[in-house]
């Protein structure tokens, strides 16, 4: 390497410490403190200087990784380890995947707080997979994909406390109604692309967020709905003493009461429910409208005079993406028993639009990894509370370094020659 | 077959055409020639409905379609390759083709029409699971034509054919439109900068200058003509 680029790089890397400390200074290193009457202000000028520093420092690596790979083995081996992972190579991975997924809650380390996570990881899955169909093939960049979400939940949860009808009948219905309102934002974005389309998705997020907290009488407002029945085993309660006339489930199989049940039950039930999203994404693509979707993605012009309808394929675009998200809120609302606006924040949608395009836009398998890498590391760092969100960033950042067009950045074909395996 | 009368079309307050008038009859092979900014294109999209002309007639068949969606168009049987050939570069080449006949894919005729555009550029049929991107500029144009053809139109809209491909390619290409017209009994209606070639080409051509039509007539007479020789053949115009 040469001396200039080293020099090059160190002050890159200095300008990298300065936007650091203009960061940290007023965020880390003023610490307010309440002591009796008022706040005081506690400056901690270490912590600021040990973080810029790492700054530098990381900035530094990163400059000369890229003009010499070779020097520093660490980060070209991290590197290529990434870029094995190949499409091809998805399939077996897909397969040993599920087989894992379906045989985890036995395994012998697995517990209440590994199901919990896993639950968590399947829940975002299975949005990361919703959202693709919307961002990932039809190329229309969604920030607002939490309001369908959040459409599913408070579908879900006021159709079962008002009517009592069971999960099954509520999931669909919740459902149509995400889908009834994919297509009510559809209409008024049909012309827009790109940021301008970022922009109207991100306030039709809020919107719904802001209606479910004034409309008071329908949504309870800031205090949320309560008491969401749980599901039931086809009828089959999980509950230690039934009501009577009633026969739970821990009584219908003969076993000891355990609350496990329940939480197995519901990781197969998203697991069921995230590998239905993905088959039907897998199939639709081979159908016509989702090669539409995908030609959409590629050039609008060169479908108009192809004679592709852009409207409708948009529009069937953003009412089955939101039909999927309706389904997974529907989950999360039986899941939790209780929702409230609060679970429904910008911050969701971000992290569902970071797995998808982390993943590799379009790619099913991505958007699997990316949501066990970024889900799984913020709650590996749960304990250490603020600090979470740094590794939440982190990772980001990683991916993004790595592999800037996300972990599997390859599309797969859905037509292949005879006796072409790939 | 084709008739387009007196039609204007604006972008925001900019004037492209300013009353075009022309007809294309059917089986014949129209040229348009004209330079950079005559509004050429702006005519083909208009056309195809994607912009819309804010007066004046376009009649296919008796139907008038100025006001018509373009998916409506392309069913009625028009079909565009449009200018710098707007290949889905992600999707593989027979998805492409398969997007061309996204309106009857379903058709029975389907497996048989694909064969046949495979057998008007064999090159594509080599290449069928391969990215659009990867390819050449000119399979590329092949492969927008083909796209075309499989709408099953009855007239076809080329938009410069020749734009940004290797010489050698370019009389291949036109060799395969005079062959579209003649064997698939396809109207062709060619828009082009390429004036010697598409002169050539054309049972009839007309000149487009500032959004006008100012010359008009049998392809082999306008190569003859002085001021067309002046402006777009010799020694003014490229090519």
């Amino acid at each position: 390497m040469e001396k200039k680029d080293i020099i090059q790089s160190f002050k890159d890397s200095l300008f990298t410490g300065l936007i650091a400390l203009a960061l940290f200074g007023p965020i880390v290193g003023l610490r307010t403190v309440s002591k009796g009457e008022g706040l005081f202000i506690t400056p901690q000028w270490g912590v600021v200087f040990l973080l810029v520093g790492l700054c530098i420092l990381g900035r530094f690596l990163i400059n000369i990784n890229s003009a010499r790979r070779t020097e520093f083995k660490i980060f070209s081996t991290l590197s290529s380890k990434f870029s094995s992972i190949t499409e091809d190579k998805a399939k077996h991975f897909a397969i040993t995947g599920i087989l894992f997924a379906v045989v985890f809650p036995f395994l012998p380390f697995t517990d209440r707080y590994f199901m919990d996570v896993a639950i968590m990881i399947l829940t975002y899955i299975m949005l990361g997979w919703g959202l693709n169909i919307v961002v990932g093939l039809a190329g229309l960049l969604d920030l607002g994909y939490v309001a369908f979400y959040a459409v599913g939940a408070y579908s879900y949860a006021l159709i079962a406390t008002t009517f009592g009808w069971s999960f099954w009948i509520c999931l669909p219905l919740a459902g149509v109604f995400a889908a009834f309102f994919g297509i009510l934002l559809g209409f008024p974005v049909l012309r827009l692309r790109g940021d301008y389309l970022a922009i109207v998705t991100l306030g039709f997020g809020e919107i719904i967020r802001i209606i479910l907290i004034n409309w008071y009488e329908v949504t309870n407002g800031p205090d949320g709905i309560t008491g969401i029945p749980r599901p039931s085993f086809f009828g089959l309660p999980f509950k230690r003493s039934p009501d009577e006339g009633e026969t739970s489930f821990h009584l219908f199989f003969n076993l000891e009461y355990s609350t496990m049940h329940r939480i197995v039950f519901l990781y197969y039930l998203i697991l069921v429910l995230a590998l239905i999203t993905n088959y039907f994404t897998l199939k639709i693509r081979k159908l016509p409208v989702g090669r539409a979707w995908e030609a959409l993605r590629e050039d609008e012009i060169a479908c108009k005079s192809l004679g592709v309808n852009p409207t409708n394929t948009k529009l069937t675009a953003f009412a089955i993406g939101a039909m999927f998200g309706g389904f997974a809120g529907s989950f999360f609302a039986t899941r939790q028993a209780f929702i409230s606006p609060e679970s429904f924040t910008f911050i969701e949608s971000a992290i569902i639009v970071a797995i998808v395009v982390l993943g590799g836009m379009g790619s099913q398998t991505g958007v699997v990894l990316a949501s066990i890498f970024l889900i799984g590391i913020t709650e590996m760092f749960r304990d250490l509370e603020q600090f979470r969100m740094i590794a939440f960033g982190g990772a980001m950042v990683l991916i993004m370094v790595f592999k800037p067009k996300g972990i599997l950045a390859n599309r797969k074909p859905t037509i292949l020659m005879h006796g072409d395996k790939k | 077959m084709l008739k387009i009368s007196n039609v204007e079309t604006f972008y925001g307050k900019i004037q492209a055409l300013r009353g075009v008038d022309l007809d294309v009859n059917d089986g014949e092979i129209v040229s348009l020639i004209g330079s950079n900014g005559a509004g050429k294109s702006t005519l083909l999209m208009t056309i195809s409905g994607v912009n819309k002309a804010r007066r004046g007639n376009i009649v296919f068949n008796g139907e008038n379609i100025e006001n018509k969606d373009p998916h409506k168009i392309v069913d009625m049987g028009i079909c565009q390759v449009p200018e710098g050939r707007r290949i889905f570069s992600r999707l593989t080449v027979e998805e492409n083709l398969r997007l061309g006949a996204h309106a009857n894919e379903k058709g029975k005729h389907f497996e048989n029409d694909i064969k046949e555009v495979y057998d008007l550029f064999p090159v594509l049929s080599d290449r069928k699971t391969q990215r659009g991107g990867t390819l050449s500029g000119g399979e590329q144009q092949m492969l927008a034509i083909g796209r075309a053809l499989m709408s099953k139109p009855k007239v076809l809209l080329l938009d410069e054919p020749s734009l940004g491909i290797a010489p050698k390619l370019v009389n291949q290409i036109f060799v395969s439109i005079k062959n579209i017209n003649k064997e698939k009994n396809v109207t062709i209606f060619l828009v082009e900068q390429n004036a010697k070639k598409a002169l050539e080409l054309a049972d009839r051509a007309y000149v487009l200058v500032n959004g006008k039509v100012t010359i008009k007539g049998p392809g082999q007479e306008l190569l003859k003509n002085k001021d067309i020789q002046a402006a777009y053949l010799e020694g003014g115009a490229k090519n």
